[in-house]
């Protein structure tokens, strides 16, 4: 007797509140995996990079050396500038999936199978990108190679020349990347108001003008959008340093994402502090960018609502 | 339109264009037909330098060789080991925190909202080594449910993101309707919004398909052996081990391309929805 009645409460009580209740219930399984898997661990990696670890033995605690060492690592800094050629030459990625976008947008039979198309290398993985790369580079035979000894009388091995090995893999990153670029900028060109571009039309505008003033501020949500991506993949460079060249030759092409990994899981000892620090500094310059984002986010959503 | 209709141009114009097409869209893919030409060929056309012509005949066997002389096979399962768990585990989770966030007014839904939000671009490097370390812990070492817990937490960060935004555009005059009937929030959510999800659903889980089929970091850090390695991390080990022998590098890569492409050619339009979510206002 008494059972039902608690029962029948608690019931009521789940009533009233259960519109309070039920936005927590919901959330709690995917904040406690989003906590222990990606924001807890943000934390303790600024804490590991304190620490010297091999990763199965005691910590030992340095404070700042870690980060000391860094700056008078000579790696460390190639790894840097690599990261900052990586960031402004992926940027072409989006003025070049426009291109690719306008040229594509047209209403002629079979154009849905050349966008597709056009799209391809998006979907494929980037090990499978640096192979069908590496490949194209290859001394001797490569295509790549090839063309440029036909151009020029001798042909250059770029994967292995360390002053140029960072451009070519770039080129190879830029492949998917415009890809990816070029479907927003279809999506938005899909979107733009056909009566706006109908009235400057008759204005006058046309060609670049057009584009320029009429339809690049109607396509910025993808503008936005495809600088976000190409930023965080050009800083997430990982997968095609790993493949095409394993950060050679002799370090030259290793961006920080590589050299983070290197330190802390290469088969000449694991540096786990070490590593942490310098993910720590990739990091803080994501940060930058992130923030920028989530602000301009942040003040979309206020607009919104 | 823009650019302006090509039906609207000249003659000229409008057979130049469809002339350029099929020129621009066989330089773009060059790469990969060129890699696609080699997964064909026979060893003996390498060996004597025809690298760029036709195959001298079609060897199919590299493809024979390349599941008999590797454990590809192995790889390719271990893929799908670790992908399809992380699609449902990654729906599941997002499903209800989308619904959380994307319907109530609650203190702090924007800050857990921007905490997904912010959680998805961090590099992955500095998770890499806590995140490592217990699973070494959890005993999922080397393991594909080691892998495939972090994807899951991992991608419900983008997941929600998507979620919550596709459920904020239903219409809420649905929701507020059934409460006025007496319905209760959790049959709400799977009698009333749940069954609109299904696009949003079927957009996601082919994303989420492809970005975990082609991740190659995580594998490379959570799991080690042929046993447990996904296709990715396979390819690196196997391209170690075919030095020159690019009939087999080929074959093999497009063998690892084949699902995530399949994938994207028969679910296209989820697909391009998916990834272009807000690039229209």
């Amino acid at each position: 007797m008494s059972t039902v009645s608690t029962n029948a409460q608690t019931r009521s009580w789940w009533r009233e509140n259960q519109q309070k209740l039920t936005p927590y219930i919901f959330l709690i399984p995917g904040i406690i995996f989003f906590m222990v898997y990606v924001i807890i661990p943000i934390f303790e990696s600024f804490w590991l990079s304190g620490f010297d670890w091999d990763g199965l033995g005691d910590k030992e605690w340095v404070g700042f050396a870690n980060y000391q060492e860094l700056f008078d690592d000579e790696a460390f800094y190639t790894s840097l500038k690599n990261n900052i050629i990586w960031l402004v030459l992926y940027m072409l990625a989006v003025p070049a999936g426009l291109g690719i976008a306008i040229f594509l947008n047209q209403k002629v039979a079979g154009i849905r199978a050349y966008k597709s198309l056009f799209f391809f290398p998006f979907v494929i993985s980037q090990v499978v990108v640096g192979l069908i790369f590496a490949w194209f580079y290859a001394p001797n035979f490569g295509l790549f190679y090839k063309i440029i000894e036909w151009a020029t009388g001798s042909g250059i091995a770029i994967l292995a020349e360390p002053d140029m090995v960072t451009y070519g893999i770039i080129a190879a990153g830029l492949w998917p990347q415009i890809a990816y670029c070029m479907i927003l900028y279809l999506t938005g060109l899909n979107n733009v108001d056909p009566e706006q571009i109908e009235a400057a039309r008759l204005d006058g505008a046309k060609g670049l003008k057009l584009l320029w003033y009429v339809i690049l501020p109607q396509l910025r949500p993808a503008t936005f959008l495809a600088v976000v991506v190409t930023v965080i993949g050009a800083l997430r460079s990982f997968d095609l340093v790993s493949i095409m060249t394993d950060g050679g030759p002799f370090g030259s092409s290793r961006v920080l994402s590589f050299y983070m990994y290197e330190q802390a899981l290469s088969e000449y000892g694991y540096r786990m502090g070490y590593g942490a620090s310098i993910a720590v500094i990739l990091f803080l310059i994501m940060m930058v960018f992130i923030s920028g984002f989530i602000w301009k986010m942040i003040d979309d959503e206020r607009k919104g609502s | 339109m823009f650019p302006r209709p090509i039906q609207q141009r000249s003659q000229v114009a409008q057979v130049g264009y469809q002339v350029l097409l099929p020129i621009a869209l066989i330089l773009w893919l060059l790469p990969l037909i060129g890699v696609a030409i080699t997964s064909v060929k026979p060893a003996s056309d390498l060996a004597s330098g025809n690298y760029f012509g036709m195959p001298s005949s079609l060897a199919f066997s590299n493809y024979a060789d390349v599941f008999t002389g590797s454990p590809i096979g192995q790889y390719i399962w271990n893929s799908f080991k670790v992908t399809i768990p992380t699609v449902i585990g990654t729906l599941v989770l997002s499903c209800l925190t989308g619904f959380a966030l994307g319907i109530y007014k609650f203190k702090g839904n924007i800050l857990v909202f921007f905490m997904f939000v912010a959680g998805n671009f961090v590099p992955f490097q500095i998770l890499m080594v806590p995140v490592r370390d217990m699973t070494v812990n959890l005993g999922l070492y080397n393991t594909t449910t080691g892998l495939a817990l972090f994807h899951i937490a991992f991608q419900t960060g983008f997941c929600t993101l998507f979620m919550r935004n596709f459920i904020r555009a239903l219409p809420r005059e649905l929701i507020e309707a059934a409460r006025v009937e007496g319905v209760s929030e959790i049959r709400i959510f799977w009698y009333v919004v749940l069954p609109l999800m299904r696009p949003a659903i079927a957009a996601l889980s082919v994303l989420i398909f492809t970005f975990i089929w082609n991740d190659y970091f995580w594998a490379t850090v959570l799991t080690t052996s042929a046993e447990t390695q996904p296709v990715t991390a396979g390819l690196y080990a196997l391209n170690g081990q075919w030095i020159a022998q690019w009939q087999l590098v080929s074959a093999g890569a497009i063998v690892a391309a084949l699902p995530p492409v399949a994938m994207f050619f028969l679910m296209q339009k989820h697909f391009i929805a998916g990834l272009t979510l807000g690039a229209v206002k």
